[in-house]
């Protein structure tokens, strides 16, 4: 349906810029969407007198991949699959908040065990994305050296993904009522040895950039907002929580049982670039403390929901149950139906608020998915956070909203 | 009494023909209210300090084709005080969808107007930026729309190679 090619008129130009770039005053200039510090498809539309930013326009939509509309077409159990596509360093998170909306929808109670391993999963999920928000942060800032050490960390976060889901990224492994099946014997040794190895890296981490005078100077004071601002525009999340908004949705409304744990909320003061990286090196410890008591408390007891109307029913009873059969039948042929009526879900994604607006209607499909995205909220700020920086700075800012270009477009 | 059940008092008290239901559904709260009202219910949703709902979470649409009015608008605005979400939803005519835009009130409302607009074709009254922004500038037609079919790609087995690949859409040389 794209007609022929066609250029960007002057008018059209007209609006997004200032008059002295449309004069000759200001030079316009393109970012990405190939550049490698976009972290992915971004592109940029830089104003820009000398080496300061006037105005950046940013252009999304490079990774459309219409999942919202594929998802309408499935049913509930298999849209789910579509979830892990969206922001790929945070795939059990968008499990977790597609999963919470779909069992509120047709209200499905989830077993303790599934719950807990559900929160450590998650956890393990939110410090492998800020191991990678580090890793690139600190490469864009031309520190290499931490790129590779965090990526070597994050290989044993995706090896305890493989050993339960099969997978290492795209796991699908929380379903609507519990998980795809039981955690593996070796799971809790390998989360136990890893908890206990990680904060000996963080710090080392820390020596290496927190009171690094080079890093320090490109971070201090760059992109610096406040609370309002944060809050005026949309802003979740670490983001939010380095200016100073204490807001954290597993704190103020929890969900899977995240109110028994006991954890803290760090919080920034200055809203720049440096304290959005301590708000994330603090929130990986933060995490760590939940996986410790979670693993403290994993519960026995069944992994997934026993209501064979939304969950199918084991391998081991088809044999012998003729319902069972049925209720296999119905479920992986037609799926579950859903009532009419709307629920919106929101989870604490490693980037901020991720919420599932969820509406059925009365059929096995969904009628309507939309994911608010904390990517999508943090890019449209971009400009408002910039504008008066310098070029240079701009991958700073950039890796410090740490956006998935996955999560912005969907 | 909960915020909600404030809310949703001061919005009736305010707005006694603008509201148009008010729909529960699993413990969440829906407003569903006349376009001309939302701006003021948004605003004093905001600024009341008994209410403080500072924050618009999420912002999105649904498209009831055939039915009409043909799409509701629907917005979550949350309460850091309260830690409460409240859902609003603004019916919305299929023929030249239009409705007023919340900019005004949340800044943040731009981006995901322009989304609405480019997957739905609602024009938002008022926006600064009305453009696409996930589909390409000259893309015809709003994807999320229900009378809007589901692309696929044509499987090519050996007899019908070459004639799906006559028309099938990619650079040649």
């Amino acid at each position: 349906m794209v007609t022929e090619e066609r250029e960007l008129t002057l008018d059209e130009l007209r609006s997004l810029v200032s008059e002295r770039a449309i004069e000759g005053e200001t030079m316009l200039l393109n970012m990405g969407p190939q550049h490698p510090s976009t972290h992915g498809v971004l592109r940029l539309l830089l104003e820009l007198d000398g080496e300061v930013a006037v105005n950046i326009v940013p252009d999304i939509g490079f990774l459309h991949t219409g999942i919202e509309k594929n998802m309408e077409a499935k049913s509930y159990e298999k849209a789910l699959v579509m979830t892990d596509r969206m922001d790929y360093l945070n795939n059990l998170g968008n499990n977790l908040c597609y999963c919470l909306a779909v069992e509120k929808l047709v209200d499905l109670d989830v077993p303790e065990r599934a719950q807990v391993v559900r929160v450590i999963l998650a956890e393990l999920q939110r410090i492998a994305s800020h191991l990678i928000f580090l890793g690139t942060h600190a490469l864009d800032l031309a520190a290499a050296s931490l790129f590779l050490y965090c990526f070597r960390e994050r290989e044993h976060i995706l090896d305890i993904f493989e050993m339960c889901s099969g997978a290492r990224m795209m796991t699908s492994y929380f379903r609507p009522g519990g998980l795809w099946r039981d955690i593996p014997p070796e799971f809790e040794g390998a989360v136990q040895d890893f908890i206990a190895y990680l904060p000996y890296r963080i710090q080392q981490y820390e020596h290496l950039l927190s009171k690094n005078p080079l890093y320090i100077d490109r971070t201090r004071g760059i992109s610096a907002i406040t609370a309002e601002q944060a809050l005026k525009w949309g802003l979740s999340g670490p983001v939010a929580r380095a200016a100073g908004v204490d807001w954290d949705l597993r704190k103020s409304n929890p969900y899977s049982g995240y109110e028994k744990f006991e954890f803290e909320v760090p919080l920034g003061t200055h809203g720049d670039v440096y304290d959005r990286y301590i708000v994330r090196i603090e929130e990986m410890r933060q995490s760590l403390r939940i996986i410790e008591q979670a693993l403290d408390q994993l519960p026995g007891g069944p992994f997934r929901s026993d209501n064979r109307k939304f969950v199918p029913p084991p391998r081991s009873e088809l044999g012998h149950s003729m319902e069972a059969v049925i209720h296999h039948f119905k479920l992986w042929t037609e799926g579950f139906p859903a009532p009419a009526d709307s629920v919106f879900v929101a989870v604490e994604s490693p980037r901020g608020e991720l919420g599932c607006f969820l509406e059925g209607d009365g059929s096995p499909k969904p009628y309507r998915v939309h994911f608010r995205t904390p990517s999508f909220a943090a890019l449209q700020a971009m400009p408002m956070m910039s504008r008066g920086h310098l070029v240079a700075d701009l991958v700073a800012i950039i890796s410090s909203l740490d956006p998935i270009l996955g999560d912005v477009d969907r | 009494m909960s915020v909600i059940d404030r809310a949703v008092q001061t919005i009736k008290a305010n707005f006694g023909e603008g509201v148009l239901e008010v729909r529960e559904f699993r413990g969440q709260t829906t407003v569903v209210l006349k376009d001309q009202a939302l701006l003021e219910a948004c605003t004093l949703l905001r600024d009341d300090p008994e209410l403080d709902f500072d924050f618009l979470a999420a912002l999105t649409a649904v498209d009831y084709w055939p039915n009409e009015p043909r799409f509701h608008v629907v917005y979550q605005l949350y309460s850091h005080k309260h830690a409460a979400f409240l859902g609003l939803r603004v019916p919305v005519d299929g023929e030249e969808p239009r409705t007023p835009s919340l900019e005004p009130v949340f800044v943040n409302a731009n981006w995901h107007e322009r989304e609405i607009f480019d997957l739905f074709g609602i024009t938002f009254e008022g926006n600064t930026d009305l453009r696409r922004i996930l589909m390409p500038m000259d893309w015809e037609g709003h994807p999320l729309r229900k009378d809007y079919p589901l692309g696929y790609e044509e499987v090519q087995f050996t007899f019908n190679f070459d004639e799906i690949d006559r028309r099938k859409p990619y650079a040649k040389e």
